[in-house]
């Protein structure tokens, strides 16, 4: 009782502080606002405004549709070059496709005899290249058919044909998913500086000292950094997810909202331990930054927010299934995508509470030593 | 000489301010030339202000200031007489570089002063024969006592023969053996330079006493000035401490009182403290070193000695904060356990450093603290009110704690650790930069607790008075304690004439030398026929290489000495490389699926072959219903499911048009997307296997054939593409992180007053700290290219000369980011989060990792094209997979070099060579 008493009294002393410190609220405020909705509009794993180029050596009219069926937003307005240019402009990257067109084109289609359409692809530009590819790929067949059906009777139906429909988001609108991952992102950085920090700062102000002399256990105090900071976070968080997620980006409020709050809560758990474990290790705010990019990078590019877990090396698979921000991945996606309800998924909010309580329990063993490090 | 009418600085209607405080008000003054002048007053009341705005380290803000007559606010002119000012800033060793050894630190110095090599040899050897520091001329800075620390930086501040010498607090924090050393290091010092002017700022009034001319400084306003004497004579007081407080407007001096200690009472019980043998050692240093205590109930016991001699690591371990490595320690009979909370109720600490919630008020932290010590609230009510009364704390109980003046500071400090009513107190240099007055209520109200509240009181303090007012004395050096007693038998066994005299006469003895500094030197000859500095006469050339190899020298040393961070960030590098490179892929393969198969003919299962038979799909369970079917990809365990109507196979042999559907995981749009191409791959595929079974022709005829060339990447692999990506990333974080937190760092830790007074320029300060850090990653950048090369198998197929230089472009590109981010930030935890934030942001989404920048639209595609990763990615994948040669790439090349000026340029814009 004593106990949760005095982990009360600390948060609130640890919410004043945090008051007090204007610029950091500021850049809260922008982290969960400005900086997800920028993140999340300004580029897509969709096929958008992909920059493509023409050598048009036919100059006929079924060319001339080719290239007014490659429409944005998939694509930009195509730039007519000289066929001396395709290098160039590959190597240097300025554009992801180009068609070459040969001459005599349109009437060679016209005659049956199929002629060849020569699609460059800069395959270093990968994701784009992958998917844009076969979209070209359609459009010109579909375009070239028309153009030689239209002559005839009728164009022939393909006997079987094939009918995708996308579940839970049916226009593959990529700025969900991005606002959903970046705002994941932004909750494990922030709860790590902010505790980690929050930890080294009250060591060398001397602080700490001055509460371990006190009839506090390292328990509480830490407990009391742990609700403070991910208070603040989880309502920033929830804020953003209402106001930007799914107020400016739109995505349907499927999913229940309850769950994914206390699922952020466990994930912060996890995340502010990290925090605190590691300013326990760091004897200075430079080797804190080395260990903050060491641990923040892995978790933001490989726990399946940025590329998709299955190709990575099944190692790597492995070691990342026991990290709990690929977990908080998959619940963010399983509730606000799909709908999931706690049946589904219970056993990734397990592993996030697991493993953000044996971090705690380590960082709450280093606690003391850390402190007496700094003594002389 | 003194243009000015003898007098080597004159202020006129001088006024500082720090936000709303005054720290200097509208003071007219004349310092004399040639003399030793002593600013006396306690914290806070612009001594310091004024030394740094005669020393060019602050911007004068109101008022006109001269200096060797000219005029202090001209830059040209500061540039010009900056050769001849020394300056030693505020704490022990705060412009030295802890990493650093003695001679290092000197040569630092030397070298910013321009002197060449066989100059600087001499001249440190000299300097270092002279202050006695010769025996540790390799030992790290920090790992220095206060008082060698103070010598050091004194030898750093003479190292270019200044003409006027300025000193702030140089004294305080140092034992008094050191400190009387420094005074006589300092008459000898002009002994030899005879024209030597010297401005010292202290807080002892003892040594005040000494100097040729005194200012007495109170609230930002000048009291009086004169000698020791004048001052003491005008005031009609016996001492200078007496003088002082005399000449203070009568408001301040209300309800003052000389502090009277009534003899104490034995008290009965075993006592308070006891340690047997106690120890402390760090690695092999042993910073306390077999201590035996005794302090009896109700006693005061002070504890003496220079910073780092153990003091306040005995004082830890007491209190079971840290652990002792050998020896026990007793707290009222109870051995002491760092989780004995029990314990804890009945001390108080009071740390060094301020340990109260700056930004809570005066109410809000005694009330916490009586919370966290669980007194009842009603209890609590009544023990703030009286605690508010007798520490007179009435007045600014609603005021955020950092904003009070440090005398009421350490009031609420000691307000606050006595709240639970402890009945013993254990209390670090209280007193230390507080005024007579405070110094003198503070004691008051020890002594209140000591004798008439029977508290134990165990105190450490710097002051020879306070000292005296103790039950008991002990003199620790070194990590033990010489001599334990009352201060005036300590007086008398040692047969001196104060307890000063006393305590030095035993750090001598521990010395095992007397005066092991100035015996040797007085005779040394006054350095006749040294050459004169060069560039004496006018302002310093505007650029020395010298300089800037000087940072650039110290801050490689830095990196050096620190294993951890050089270790980290070279094996973190490779580390981060090996996962990404194998990590960040966009190869989808393996992805699931399963089928609903309503016909259950051999015409769908032909279909359902074409997925089961490629490497890019896993097939999973079969799907019997809807209900299955929206449960399975609800869990997100499918990727998509194939659903095949019923009468599939009937519509395919009668060839009326059937149709398909795939339902796909939409929740990954990229893979989604992956997935609707592979899917049409797929069933391409199935109808040329269909024409060929039903009419026996191996192609379905269209009107057009679309040849695909996969340009560089022959086989559409990730990694030929991300691994030369992930180079670019690596170069980008770490090294501007580094870089942003080094230059920081200088402004919390205070070395970055030598930008300020030294004629280190800008350009020098910023290219020599970045020059290490670029260095550094290109160490980085060759290990990454041998790992990609040998480990990855991706070959550089272009020009690695191009690749390499613009690497190197590159990294001084990603380290200006730094700079440019250390310009803004003050404190550490924000340069990190800054630099952390402003680059993994735009590396990652908008410079083209994942999409071509050439595809993002309006704010995006402008963070874009004005990040300079955007084109490091592009030589770097042209030089490693698209075999571009060095005239390919210039155009990138040129580009990226445009943002050295831009960055370095607004870098230099934004930081100041002076502070506010």
């Amino acid at each position: 009782m004593h106990s949760l008493t005095n982990i009360w009294n600390l948060g609130i002393k640890e919410l004043r502080s945090l008051g007090h410190d204007p610029v950091l609220l500021g850049l809260i405020v922008f982290a969960f606002s400005y900086a997800i909705y920028s993140l999340a509009t300004g580029m897509s794993y969709e096929l958008r405004n992909a920059s493509i180029a023409i050598v048009d050596e036919d100059r006929s009219r079924l060319s001339g549709n080719l290239v007014a069926a490659l429409l944005p937003p998939n694509f930009r307005p195509p730039e007519q070059i000289a066929s001396g240019e395709l290098d160039q402009r590959l190597d240097d990257g300025r554009d992801t496709f180009i068609l070459d067109i040969p001459p005599k084109f349109q009437a060679d289609v016209s005659a049956g005899r199929a002629p060849a359409v020569q699609v460059n692809i800069d395959a270093t530009a990968v994701l784009q290249a992958g998917i844009g590819a076969s979209d070209i790929q359609q459009i010109l067949t579909g375009e070239a058919a028309k153009f030689y059906y239209n002559g005839l009777d009728r164009q022939p139906d393909p006997p079987v044909s094939l009918r995708p429909r996308i579940a839970f988001n049916d226009n593959l609108e990529s700025s969900w998913f991005m606002g959903v991952a970046w705002l994941i992102n932004i909750v494990t950085m922030l709860a790590i500086v902010l505790s980690g920090a929050a930890v080294i700062r009250e060591r060398e102000h001397g602080t700490l000292d001055h509460l371990l002399v006190m009839p506090l256990s390292p328990f509480e105090i830490a407990m009391a950094k742990v609700w403070a900071n991910g208070l603040v976070i989880m309502i920033a968080a929830g804020l953003s997810l209402t106001v930007v997620v799914r107020g400016m980006l739109g995505l349907p409020a499927t999913g229940s909202f309850a769950l994914f709050m206390v699922s952020v809560m466990l994930y912060l758990f996890f995340a502010t331990a990290v925090g605190l474990y590691l300013g326990t290790i760091a004897r200075s705010m430079p080797q804190f930054g080395l260990l903050f990019i060491l641990v923040v990078l892995p978790m933001i590019l490989l726990s399946g927010g940025y590329t998709p877990l299955e190709s990575m090396p099944r190692g790597l698979q492995i070691a990342m299934q026991a990290v709990p921000s690929t977990h908080f991945v998959k619940i963010a996606q399983a509730i606000l995508f799909r709908g999931a309800g706690i049946d589904i998924i219970w056993p990734n909010l397990a592993v996030v509470a697991g493993v953000g309580g044996l971090l705690f329990a380590l960082a709450l063993s280093r606690f003391r030593i850390s402190v007496s490090q700094t003594g002389g | 000489m003194s243009p000015d009418g003898g007098s080597i600085v004159r202020l006129t209607g001088v006024t500082h301010c720090y936000g709303s405080t005054r720290a200097l008000d509208d003071v007219s003054l004349d310092l004399p030339a040639g003399r030793v002048i002593g600013l006396i007053g306690p914290d806070g009341v612009g001594k310091s202000s004024l030394l740094g705005l005669a020393a060019g380290v602050r911007k004068l803000q109101t008022g006109a200031m001269r200096v060797f007559g000219g005029d202090i606010a001209d830059a040209r002119h500061r540039s010009a007489i900056c050769p001849r000012i020394a300056y030693m800033p505020q704490g022990l060793g705060s412009n030295l570089y802890g990493e650093l050894s003695v001679a290092e630190n000197i040569d630092f110095f030397a070298r910013l002063f321009g002197q060449s090599a066989g100059e600087r040899a001499a001249r440190i050897d000299e300097l270092l024969q002279a202050t006695g520091l010769e025996p540790f001329r390799d030992r790290p800075a920090r790992n220095l006592s206060g008082g060698m620390k103070q010598k050091l930086g004194l030898c750093c501040a003479l190292i270019h023969d200044p003409d006027f010498l300025i000193l702030d607090e140089p004294t305080t924090g140092v034992d008094p053996l050191s400190r009387r050393q420094f005074w006589e290091l300092i008459d000898i010092m002009r002994a030899r330079r005879p024209g030597m002017s010297v401005a010292v700022a202290t807080a002892y009034m003892e040594e005040a006493e000494q100097f040729d001319w005194l200012v007495a400084m109170n609230a930002g306003r000048v009291l009086a000035t004169g000698d020791a004497a004048a001052l003491k004579a005008h005031a009609g007081a016996a001492t200078l401490e007496e003088a002082f407080i005399a000449l203070l407007p009568g408001e301040a001096r209300k309800g003052y009182h000389a502090v009277v200690i009534p003899p104490r009472q034995a008290q009965p019980g075993a006592p308070a403290i006891v340690a047997h043998g106690l120890t402390q050692r760090f690695g092999n240093f042993v910073a306390v070193d077999h201590v035996d205590l005794e302090i009896e109930r109700g006693e005061i016991f002070g504890f003496v000695g220079s910073n780092g001699c153990g003091k306040t690591t005995t004082m830890k371990m007491l209190t079971g904060l840290l652990p002792a490595t050998e020896g026990e320690a007793l707290l009222f009979g109870r051995a002491v356990d760092a989780t004995d909370l029990e314990t804890r109720r009945r001390v108080g600490y009071m740390s060094q450093s301020f340990s109260l919630y700056g930004e809570l008020t005066v109410r809000q932290n005694l009330e916490l603290h009586a919370r966290l010590f669980q007194i009842p609230a009603e209890r609590a009510k009544t023990r703030i009110a009286t605690l508010v009364d007798s520490f007179h704390l009435a007045a600014h109980l609603d005021e955020r704690a950092d904003r009070l003046p440090l005398g009421i500071r350490q009031r609420l400090s000691l307000a606050v650790a006595v709240v639970h009513e402890p009945e013993m107190l254990i209390l670090d240099e209280p007193t230390s930069g507080v005024d007579p007055i405070a110094r003198d209520e503070f004691w008051a109200l020890l002594v209140d607790l000591s004798r008439n509240q029977g508290v134990t009181i165990f105190i450490s303090t710097h002051f020879m008075n306070e000292a005296a007012r103790c039950d008991r004395v002990s003199l620790m050096h070194a990590g033990r304690i010489l001599a334990t007693a009352a201060p005036a038998a300590l007086v008398k066994a040692r047969g001196s004439a104060t307890l000063e005299d006393a305590f030095i006469a035993y750090l001598e003895e521990a010395a095992g030398q007397a005066h092991p500094v100035i015996d040797g030197i007085a005779a040394t000859p006054v350095a006749a026929g040294r050459e004169p500095l060069p560039g004496r006469a006018s302002s310093p050339a505007w650029f020395s290489a010298r300089r800037l190899i000087a940072y650039a020298r110290c801050e490689m040393l830095q990196i050096l000495r620190d294993p951890v961070r050089l270790a980290t960030s070279f094996f973190g590098t490779l580390l981060l490389m090996l996962v990404f490179g194998y990590g960040i892929t966009f190869d989808v393969e393996h992805l699931t699926f399963a089928v609903l198969d309503r016909d259950q003919t051999p015409q769908s299962r032909e279909y359902i072959e074409e997925f089961a038979d490629t490497r890019y799909f896993d097939q999973q369970a079969p799907i019997l219903d809807y209900a299955g079917l929206n449960g399975r990809l609800k869990d997100g365990k499918l990727s998509f499911v194939i659903e095949i109507p019923s009468n599939f196979g009937r519509d395919v042999k009668r060839r009326a048009p059937a149709e398909v559907s795939a339902w796909i995981d939409g929740a990954m749009p990229f893979r989604a997307e992956t997935v609707l191409g592979y899917l049409n791959g797929v069933h391409a595929s199935y109808l040329t296997h269909l024409n060929l079974r039903m009419t026996g022709s191996p192609t379905v005829w269209q009107p057009i054939q679309i040849e695909t060339r996969d340009r560089f990447n022959q086989d559409f692999k990730s990694i030929y593409a991300m691994v030369p990506m992930v180079i670019g990333l690596l170069l980008l974080f770490i090294p501007a992180i580094l870089m942003a937190l080094s230059i920081v760092r200088e402004k919390e830790l205070g070395s970055i007053v030598n930008l300020y007074v030294t004629p280190v320029n800008r350009f020098e300060f910023l290219f020599g700290k970045q020059l290490p850090y670029v260095g550094l990653a290109m160490v980085n950048y060759a290990s990454m290219v041998a790992l990609a090369v040998f480990l990855f198998q991706v070959p550089v197929k272009g020009s690695l000369l191009a690749l390499t230089l613009g690497a190197l472009i590159y990294c001084i590109t990603t380290t200006g980011i730094g700079l440019l981010i250390s310009a803004f930030t003050n404190t550490q935890v924000a340069a990190l989060f800054g630099a952390g934030i402003l680059t993994i942001m735009p590396a990652l989404q908008f410079s083209g990792l994942i999409m071509p920048v050439s595809s993002l639209t309006g704010v995006a595609s402008a963070i874009g094209y004005g990040f300079p990763a955007t084109y490091f990615l592009k030589i770097s994948v042209g030089a490693f997979t698209k075999a571009l040669g060095f005239a390919e790439l210039a155009g990138n090349l040129l580009k990226l070099a445009c943002f050295v000026p831009v960055l370095l340029g607004l870098s230099f814009l934004f930081l100041p060579k002076q502070d506010r």
